[in-house]
């Protein structure tokens, strides 16, 4: 049966036993979760558990405070 | 003794000399305070991301320190009042990490990238005719 509007249900990338820890240090890593003018990407499009997007929301604003991370990018 | 991790944020115009002078300096407030730095990681100069204080760049110095709240206090406060320092954050954390951070391992990781050659030549690319030439010439 055909299902047009089912989405596979992706799971939360720090959900897995190898994943990367959140850490307001690792740029790299945080960089991927902000869009390009720097705002931070909602857990609805990169399936991050509510809990993951909670930490990693506190580490991105420690980030931008220190500068390693844009507050606004025009 | 409760854990944390402390980076500073040290003016673009310092030497290195002057920012490891200064780091020793915090160390030693703390150890009057009764705790002791058990990790300094100085992360270079690197250019922020925004202005702060005019600089586009600062030295990056992270400081793991086991101390006691009051001595964290002193700290800040000593921190905050030095004019070469133009940004610095305090947190608490469950356990000092022995290992680099992130931000050490970095330069590692690039170096692992073989190098760009040279671009083929693309000498067949002939200039496109302008447009507006031609509808200047219609018209």
């Amino acid at each position: 049966m055909a299902r047009p509007f089912f989405r596979r249900r992706k799971s939360c990338p720090f959900a897995a036993a190898d994943a990367p820890a959140i850490d307001y240090k690792d740029v790299k890593l945080l960089q991927g979760f902000v869009s390009e003018r720097g705002k931070i990407v909602p857990s609805r499009i990169t399936a991050v558990s509510a809990k993951k997007q909670r930490e990693l929301s506190q580490a991105i604003k420690r980030a931008r405070h220190l500068g390693l991370l844009p507050y606004l990018v025009r | 003794m409760p854990a944390y991790e402390h980076v500073f944020l040290a003016r673009q115009d310092l030497a290195q000399a002057q920012v490891e002078a200064l780091t020793e300096g915090f160390g030693k407030i703390v150890a009057d305070g009764g705790g002791h730095v058990a990790k300094t990681e100085f992360w270079g100069l690197r250019s922020i991301a925004y202005r702060i204080a005019k600089n586009r760049k600062a030295h990056y110095v992270l400081l793991g320190i086991d101390a006691p709240a009051p001595a964290i206090a002193e700290l800040e406060r000593q921190v905050s009042l030095n004019e070469d320092v133009i940004r610095f954050l305090t947190i608490r954390v469950d356990a000092i990490d022995p290992e680099p951070s992130p931000m050490m391992k970095r330069d590692r990781e690039r170096g692992d990238r073989p190098e760009r050659g040279e671009r083929p030549d693309r000498g067949d690319r002939t200039r496109r005719e302008r447009r507006d030439e031609s509808m200047a010439m219609e018209a």
